[in-house]
Parts: structure tokens; C-alpha cells; sequence
């Protein structure tokens, strides 16, 4: 069920020249283990990229690389850069916590505080300096519209997140992230713990939710990454084997295995 | 009858008469504290001073005494004892100091009571020239109680999901941001069912007080921090072996142990009651 009325459509404000996300040969190891190796892709703004591959590839590491959550695993060691509206952002003059929210995350579990739905929604905005009640409330609504979720909390904005069930629990994830004006929205398998349904809906919002954000989003479901799409990376043993528009990629792959993959043969 | 299925009985019979005898000890225990001193339990014994050498009258500057310590002594130690818990759990590095740090902390909970009180002696009452006073006693019962605290909130913020650091993060928080506003929330429930619990300790120690606050005697409430101060717990201590009349002493002091008990076991009640409700609460 497409939301018709959804307020992204009305005010409809694309940032005219977001430029194309760049890794370039990244390399990634936890202490003597090369788990990510060379990757180079540009990742198109206000599209969907999907990476797929089999368990331990690195899909999940691979996208916590570009909000630099790697950062707090010990013993971590990046070589190559991912650069961001122009920066490098594993050059040593980035905040990383500035970088954090401009680029939000989405868990594979739905990890809301233990705080009311309000609260969660406004948690970064005082990190990012937003102390003013009205703009904080004003910014809860329009988040909590854009995930698709504000009709549902609108009466009870001061109950506990955790009443919500785990689809909205992660739409509120979803608008949480939002909230903090990010310019790029991680997903880390967001519907592995969510029913047909609310997996159904969650991936509806992803596709509206491109028009104002640019979307990673790591998935094990093949026909997933299929339906919402505009790109696909698939990444195995650490090392990105094929890249391309989704529809090429999964109809005619150019890899051995990346056609193996796609056919059920391993993964 | 065969044969396993005897075994089994007599095995579940022994395990419940051995546990029917340990709630005996203390069903007898709390009978006989009751029999010898219910009958001194009155309005006035809770709420008068002590009169005709210990003979009459009530106990009530000892309850203030005590209220007084514990209060002071948990003020002292709780901030202390949860941002040692928070350095130990969230920022302590490399692991084999943490373990220095960990086993330093559990000697400190396994020394005996009296060597404390000799500390606070030596420390508050000598060295720092607070004299015998409330500030001394609840500095010495603060230090007594601040490993059970440290090791609570540091239990507590273990169970804190790493689910919530790593939303945290990802919204630009800092670490210091992450333990203030997610970690520390999250866990301080069941950080202060381990405060309250710690209270009832202190409340119950005689041995650190001895020599570092309480006073047999003393007909006014303390006044400041450099006051001596009666204690129920030092109380019954007294009534039992000072004193000329122990004919009259004695119910007082059984008296004045069910009260601390009363007191002791609210506090704990309290403790079970808070850890109750975030049982219910928590559903991650």
C-alpha cells in the first residue's frame, strides 16, 4: 500500500548537485585478517545500492566503512579512502561525529532506546546542537511523517518505544535517523527480523525515501535487493566481483560467480 | 518401589528437609528477637530519648543516628562508586590492569568490618581531624559499602544491550554523550536496587562506627557533621555490655534490634520492589 499523501512528494527539495559517493580502494583488516580487499565503486546519489553476497563476505563491514562505525572495533586498520561531497573521510581533519549524522544508520534488529517514541526520535538533534524545543518538535513530526509513522504515534508520542512492534519499531530507527538531516541512510539487513508485511512495507519507504537521501542497504534476500534496487554490488570474500544497475546485474551477470550466486549455487 | 525411583525420593526429600531446617534458623531467629523485645515496642519507645541510664524511655536519637549515616555515607559513596563502575566497564584499558583494578576491589569487599572502623579511625577521626563525628562514620561506611555499589552499577551497565552504544554512534553522539545520556539511563534501575541494598548494610554495621561516630550516650540530635551520634546498631552493642542495670538493658536492646531489622528490611523491601517493577519494564 503506496502512501499516496506522503509529505516527501509535497515538498519535494532535491539538492541539486549531491555529488556521487567514491570508495576507493579500501582495504580493511581486524588485526591480521584482510576482510575487505581493494574495493572501488562510486555509489550514485538519491538511488538505491544494494550489496549482496553470502554470510562473512564483509557485506556489513563493508557499510559500516562509511560512517566510520569500524572506528570502535579494536585493532581495525583502513587503507584507501570513501569520499564524501568532496571529502575523504578518512582523512585525519574529518569529525567523525559530525560525519555520523550526516550519514544514519538502520540495524538489522530494531534497537530503539528505552525512551519514549518522542525522545528517541529527537535524541540526535541536541548532539548536532538543535536545543530549541519548538524546532525539535517540529523536526519529530516531519521525521516521524517521512517513515511513514506519524499517523500511528501521532497520540502517544510520550509512550515507550518498545509498544511499538517491530516494524514500526523500525520505522521509528528509520526516522530517527532522518531526524538528523542525514544526506545518506545506511541499512544493515533492515527487515531480516521483520514479517512479510512489515517487510513489505519498509522497502515501499526505502523507494520513497531516495528522493531525499541516498541509500545503502545490505541484504540476503536477492529478491529484495531485485525489487528496490537501482544498483547492486556484489561483494564475495571480500572482494567486489561485479557492480552495476540491478536489473543488468541479476538478469545477465557478467561473473561466474556472481551468476552462481544469484542461482542458488552457494551462499 | 524400584530401585531409581527410591533414590529419587530420598534425594528430593533430604534437599527439602535441609531446606525446611535453614528457614527453621531463621524463623527461630526472628521468633526469639520478637519474644524478648516486642514488649519495650511502643510510640514512645520509637520517638524519646533514652532515660534513667538507659533504663527508660526510647531510642529515637539512635534511629536519627543511623538514618543520618547511611544517608551521608550513600552520598559519599554512590557517585564515586558508579563513575568508578562506568571507568571499569566502559574506558579501562589493557585487561590485565582492569583485572589489578577488579581484584583490588573484591579485597576491599572481603576486609572485615573491624579493620575498617580501625581506617576510620586512623584516616578520618586522626588524619583528616574530623574527630569521632557523623562525617567520620559515614566516610568509613562509605568506604565499606563502595565495592557492593561498584560492583552492581557495573553489572548493571554490562546488561546495557550494545544495541543501544551502537545506535548511539551512529547518530553522531560521542562516548562520553553515549554513557550520559543512553548507557547510564539504561542501567541506573538496577543500579539503585545495588545503592539501596548497600544501604541496608550500612545501616547493620556496628564495627566501623565504633570507633570513628557513635557515642553511647548523647541526649541531642546531631547538629552537624562533627557530631558524635548514637546508632542502633552501636546501641545494642552498648546496652549489652556497658551500663549497670542489665535487667532492664537487655529487652531494650531487643527492642532496638527489631527495629533495625524493621528498618533493614523495608530498605531491602524497597530494593526488591524497584528491581520488581524493572523486570516488568524491560523488554530488551
Amino acid at each position: 500500500m503506496v502512501n499516496m499523501e506522503h509529505p516527501a512528494m509535497a515538498a519535494k527539495v532535491l539538492p541539486a548537485d549531491r555529488q556521487e559517493i567514491i570508495v576507493k580502494d579500501l582495504n580493511l583488516w581486524f588485526g591480521k585478517k584482510h576482510i575487505l580487499k581493494g574495493i572501488s565503486i562510486s555509489i550514485i546519489p538519491n538511488n538505491i545500492t544494494a550489496v549482496i553476497g553470502p554470510s562473512g563476505c564483509g557485506k556489513s563491514t563493508f557499510l559500516r566503512c562509511f560512517n566510520r562505525m569500524n572506528d570502535l572495533i579494536e585493532e581495525t586498520k583502513i587503507k584507501g579512502s570513501i569520499i564524501i561531497d568532496g571529502i575523504d573521510i578518512y582523512s585525519d581533519k574529518i569529525d567523525v561525529y559530525s560525519l555520523r549524522t550526516k550519514v544514519g544508520m538502520v540495524f538489522q534488529k530494531p534497537n530503539p532506546f528505552p525512551k519514549s517514541i518522542y525522545e528517541n526520535v529527537a535524541f540526535g538533534l541536541p548532539i548536532k546542537g538543535i536545543t530549541n524545543k519548538n524546532a525539535i518538535m517540529e523536526k519529530v513530526e516531519k521525521s516521524l511523517k517521512d517513515a511513514w509513522l506519524w499517523d500511528e504515534v501521532k497520540d502517544r508520542l510520550n509512550a515507550s518505544a518498545f509498544e511499538l512492534s517491530g516494524g514500526q519499531q523500525q520505522r521509528l530507527c528509520i526516522a530517527r535517523a532522518l531526524a538528523t538531516d542525514s544526506e545518506i541512510l545506511l541499512f544493515d539487513e533492515p527487515t531480516s527480523a521483520l514479517d512479510p508485511q512489515a517487510t513489505n512495507k519498509i522497502e515501499k519507504l526505502l523507494i520513497e525515501l531516495k528522493q531525499f537521501v541516498t541509500i545503502v542497504i545490505v541484504t540476503h534476500n536477492i529478491a529484495q535487493a531485485a525489487r528496490i534496487s537501482d544498483y547492486t554490488a556484489f561483494l564475495y570474500l571480500g572482494e567486489l566481483i561485479e557492480c552495476g544497475a540491478t536489473d543488468k546485474l541479476c538478469t545477465v551477470p557478467k561473473d561466474k560467480r556472481t551468476e552462481e550466486y544469484l542461482t542458488g549455487k552457494f551462499g | 518401589m524400584n530401585n531409581r525411583n527410591l533414590k529419587q525420593y530420598i534425594g528430593i526429600t533430604a534437599t527439602r528437609v535441609i531446606t525446611i531446617i535453614s528457614i527453621l534458623f531463621l524463623i527461630t531467629f526472628l521468633v526469639f528477637i520478637f519474644s524478648k523485645g516486642w514488649k519495650v515496642i511502643s510510640f514512645s519507645f520509637l520517638f524519646e530519648s533514652p532515660r534513667e541510664g538507659m533504663t527508660k524511655g526510647g531510642i529515637f536519637p539512635a534511629i536519627i543516628g543511623t538514618l543520618y549515616l547511611t544517608m551521608l555515607s550513600i552520598t559519599f559513596a554512590f557517585p564515586i562508586g558508579v563513575l568508578c563502575a562506568v571507568y571499569l566497564s566502559e574506558y579501562a584499558k589493557p585487561k590485565w590492569l582492569i583485572n589489578i583494578i577488579r581484584m583490588a576491589i573484591n579485597t576491599l569487599a572481603g576486609v572485615p568490618s573491624i579493620v575498617f572502623g580501625l581506617f576510620g579511625l586512623a584516616v578520618f577521626v586522626g588524619m583528616f581531624k574530623f574527630g569521632v563525628s557523623v562525617l567520620s562514620g559515614a566516610l568509613t561506611l562509605g568506604v565499606l559499602i563502595l565495592p557492593i555499589i561498584i560492583n552492581a552499577s557495573e553489572e548493571a551497565i554490562k546488561t546495557v544491550p550494545n544495541d543501544f552504544r551502537e545506535a548511539a554512534y551512529s547518530l553522531g553522539a560521542t562516548k562520553r554523550q553515549t554513557i550520559m545520556k543512553v548507557v547510564l539511563p539504561t542501567a541506573m534501575p538496577s543500579i539503585l536496587t545495588g545503592a539501596i541494598i548497600s544501604v541496608g548494610r550500612a545501616a547493620g554495621e556496628t564495627a566501623p562506627i565504633l570507633f570513628t561516630a557513635a557515642t553511647f550516650y548523647t541526649r541531642k540530635l546531631p547538629q552537624s557533621l562533627s557530631d558524635e551520634v548514637m546508632a542502633l546498631p552501636y546501641h545494642i552493642y552498648a546496652l549489652m555490655t556497658e551500663g549497670t542495670h542489665p535487667d532492664a538493658q537487655i529487652p531494650i536492646a531487643y527492642g532496638t534490634a527489631i527495629v533495625l531489622l524493621l528498618l533493614v528490611l523495608s530498605i531491602n523491601a524497597v530494593a526488591i520492589i524497584v528491581r520488581y517493577r524493572i523486570r516488568r519494564q524491560r523488554k530488551w
